[in-house]
């Protein structure tokens, strides 16, 4: 294993002293509160989604510490539900998306030579309504009958007749999470294509320029169906609307059709974004160009629009007509198409690459097998008469922890891991990276792989209690859930190490690195490209 | 190589306006919704102080935002390209606004296709028919919901044919407001968008009267079924986006009676017209599939 740490070239340095002059950070907590910049908001984004993703992770230490023994041990079976369904909102949208978000602040003006976002007060507003979105949502624990407990989907009546009254702070909490992601696509989508320097043409735009670009076309098209979901939700309950009551003429199967013609592109908006993060380093890491990248885009794509077609299939056991749940299945199983594209071409993109493992490749390389894995349950929940056993059970829980955990997850640390010399200036620990990731890998196989077993035997989601032939299962799931909460610790102490200082990058940081934001120093400048670079 | 020199990409320094902002909303939605508790249990919070705090932070946001951002504009740091940015992100905008009427459009679609008609006895439900409501008897408009709640659909002829008119004919004076713009005639422009601005307050006052109508004399409310619930959450977002569309033409009016906005650069016109232009469409489709149909 070699990290390239060579000396940085005289040009190099005069590059920075160039830089420097114009370099003026401002300093204090208004440069956070009141920043335009960037890079200080990709990093707001980070952050925040580092600690969203604690705060989630221990939610979920709460449900397995319930569902280490059979029986009712440590928590009521409601605050067992409120914790399942906040472990979920935080970890969707409080964690992977604003991770996303935050690495496409960074890295998308760098790639694309554009001096910042497009719109970059926006920008600060986006990122800032998120922490008191979250507030809200945290602060609706505290309420008198606690908080919202019908899981992160919200089914209608579980939030309408049944829920409590922290489902106003929940439907307030959500229209402010919509705004962010509304306005942080909208400054992606101008940025990427009005900022472009001379000569980067669409057809050269690094793939995770492409697939963000694709994801924020996403976020606009369902976001909005979703602020108009919870404001449903919020007539019914309070207003006396029945949209989902079948007693006044509405359906809570209406419910879930606007809710998951909403949900399924927003899984296609946590997985994109990291098709885009494993095409950028594979290649770096195998010293080849990406093989396929036209048909990386057209595959992209191609999720994209047929994200919007399969919306029912979490729906086949709801009753609907036969010829709507063929029509659902067939349109599911399409999508393995483009997605096994995209397999192939990073296994092709690998063959006969001078390859080396350092921690981003390993995760990425982790990514494709275990992303993979999540893939191909999900062809098996795809199948209706086969999803009829598999429906509500921890089956579904292991699919769909495998594509957003071994999948978005491992794909975002990943992405930190590939571009924090950019960011600090400083390598990381290459051990200490080491460590994180074969903990990581062994503990959360340990931690999902047996949910396939139970949920194939039974087990059904959501119930605080099983039935005692799941019980070694669980233990070791159980215990596989606190290693890799446990290891994410040795990932916090590598990054405030690297943070801190080590050993200094270079500007091109990776040997096989190519593309814009490796030709600026190490740490990348407070403003880059004022005037943009030329691409040939 | 182009031997277009590059204009500079105006990056502004530092701003207190978004996280002001941030604060406005969190007021806004934790008051509103506290407020919304309250009012259902009939009683009385801090809720609607809290939601009426937020609106001043947001009114104050919004002075200094839009202040900032008209003085950087009058002081020519706005490129070409700058403008491009602002047009798409507000066409993007848009979108996104078309899509949150879609869930609407979209839940109106499935009630009327679907839904009644499943509750009527047809597909695979003859048993939910027999078994819950029997004498239910699945027609559109609504009047009468399965569970009994009795009420009179809203007849598209009278004001809602009188509202579109007049919706639509404020579209053709905005528009002709614009050439005024492009074409330096600033009297035409005047006209036209206070002509506008006239037939706005019209259409927003007889749908409020509308409103009267239905819950006094037809008993049409917003929780009288699926019919109620989809009629005046359509109207009435697209009635409070009318509102907010008003409101900017109104700024973008006092705009012009200072003398902004030149026949090349007037982009926060051209962003309230877009607006405009698309609450008609909104409109028209909603008197079609609400009204009409």
């Amino acid at each position: 294993m070699s990290v390239t740490t060579t000396e940085p070239h005289d040009h190099d340095k005069q590059h920075d002293h160039e830089q420097e002059h114009h370099d003026h950070k401002p300093s204090g907590i208004k440069r956070w509160l009141y920043t335009t910049n960037h890079k200080d908001i990709g990093t707001l984004y980070l952050v925040f989604a580092l600690i969203m993703f604690f705060i989630g992770g221990s939610m979920a230490m709460v449900i397995r510490l319930e569902l280490f023994q059979p029986g009712m041990q440590f928590v009521e079976p409601h605050f067992f539900n409120q914790m399942t369904t906040v472990h979920g909102l935080i970890m969707v949208f409080g964690a992977v998306m604003p991770a996303f978000t935050g690495l496409a602040n960074w890295m998308i003006p760098m790639m694309i030579g554009a001096p910042d976002m497009a719109l970059p007060r926006m920008n600060n507003w986006s990122f800032w309504i998120l922490p008191f979105a979250f507030l809200i949502l945290l602060l609706s624990l505290f309420m008198p009958g606690g908080g919202p407990s019908f899981g992160w989907t919200f089914y209608a009546p579980l939030s309408t007749t049944y829920s409590n009254d922290s489902t106003a702070l929940f439907v307030f909490s959500v229209h402010i999470m919509g705004i962010s992601s509304i306005m942080g696509a909208i400054n992606v989508i101008v940025t990427i294509w009005n900022m472009r320097a001379p000569g980067m043409n669409w057809m050269k735009m690094p793939l995770f320029v492409w697939t963000w670009f694709i994801t924020a076309f996403l976020l606009i098209m369902v976001m909005p169906v979703l602020a108009g979901l919870v404001t449903m939700v919020l007539t019914d309950k309070y207003f006396g609307t029945s949209f989902f009551d079948a007693a006044g003429g509405g359906d809570p199967v209406l419910f879930q059709h606007i809710f998951w013609f909403f949900g399924h592109p927003e899984v296609y908006i946590m997985i994109l974004p990291a098709f885009g993060i494993v095409s950028a380093i594979i290649p770096t890491f195998a010293r080849k160009r990406l093989f396929g990248y036209a048909s990386m885009v057209y595959a992209t794509a191609s999720i994209a629009i047929l994200s919007f077609l399969v919306w029912a299939h979490h729906m086949f056991t709801t009753g609907m007509p036969v010829f709507a749940t063929l029509f659902f299945m067939y349109a599911t199983m399409l999508i393995a198409v483009p997605t096994g594209v995209k397999v192939f071409n990073w296994v092709a993109t690998m063959w006969r690459g001078a390859m080396t493992f350092e921690v981003p490749m390993m995760f990425a390389l982790a990514f494709i097998v275990l992303f993979t894995i999540g893939g191909f349950s999900g062809l098996m929940l795809a199948i209706t008469p086969a999803d009829f056993q598999y429906h509500d059970t921890y089956f579904v829980v292991a699919h769909f922890h495998y594509v957003l955990v071994t999948g978005s997850v491992f794909s975002i640390i990943a992405a930190v891991y590939y571009w924090l010399p950019k960011w600090t200036g400083n390598m990381y620990d290459e051990a200490l990276g080491q460590w994180h990731f074969w903990c990581s890998l062994i503990s959360v196989n340990l931690l999902f792989f047996p949910m396939h077993f139970v949920g194939l035997a039974g087990m059904p989601r959501r119930i605080p209690d099983y039935a005692l032939q799941f019980a070694d299962f669980n233990a070791f799931i159980s215990i596989g859930g606190l290693l890799f909460g446990l290891s994410q610790l040795i990932f916090v102490w590598g990054l405030i190490k690297c943070a801190r200082g080590g050993v200094k990058a270079t500007a091109q940081v990776w040997e096989g690195a190519e593309g814009l934001e490796w030709e600026v120093p190490s740490p990348a400048p407070y403003h880059t490209f004022d005037t943009p670079p030329v691409i040939k | 190589m182009t031997t277009k020199t590059y204009e500079k990409y105006y990056v502004p320094a530092q701003s207190p306006w978004p996280i002001v902002g941030a604060v406005a909303l969190f007021f806004i939605a934790f008051g509103a919704a506290h407020y919304v508790i309250d009012i259902s249990k009939q009683q009385s919070g801090f809720g609607g102080y809290l939601l009426l705090l937020g609106f001043a932070i947001l009114v104050f946001m919004l002075v200094g935002w839009f202040r900032n951002v008209i003085d950087e504009s009058m002081s020519g740091l706005y490129s070409a390209q700058m403008d491009r940015s602002f047009r798409q992100g507000m066409s993007w905008f848009i979108v996104s606004e078309v899509m949150f009427f879609m869930a609407f459009f979209g839940a109106l679609f499935y009630g009327r296709i679907i839904a009644m008609q499943w509750l009527g006895g047809s597909s695979n439900n003859a048993m939910t028919f027999e078994l819950l409501w029997p004498n239910f008897e699945p027609v559109w408009p609504l009047i009468k919901t399965p569970g009994g709640i009795e009420t009179q659909a809203m007849p598209w002829t009278g004001l809602p044919l009188i509202n579109t008119i007049i919706l639509v004919i404020s579209s053709v004076t905005l528009h002709f407001a614009h050439t005024g713009l492009e074409q330096q005639k600033r009297g035409q422009l005047k006209l036209m968008l206070l002509l506008t601005l006239l037939l706005g307050a019209t259409f927003i006052s007889l749908q409020v009267y509308e409103y009267i109508h239905a819950y006094r004399d037809l008993g049409l409310r917003l929780d009288s079924g699926f019919y109620g619930n989809t009629f005046f959450l359509l109207t009435g977002f697209h009635g409070l986006h009318v509102t907010l569309g008003a409101i900017i033409l109104l700024f973008v009016f006092f705009r012009v009676l200072k003398g902004h906005f030149t026949p090349e650069k007037h982009f926060a016109f051209q962003a309230a017209a877009w607006y405009w232009h698309f609450v008609d469409v909104v409109w028209i489709c909603l008197f079609v599939i609400v009204y009409m149909l």
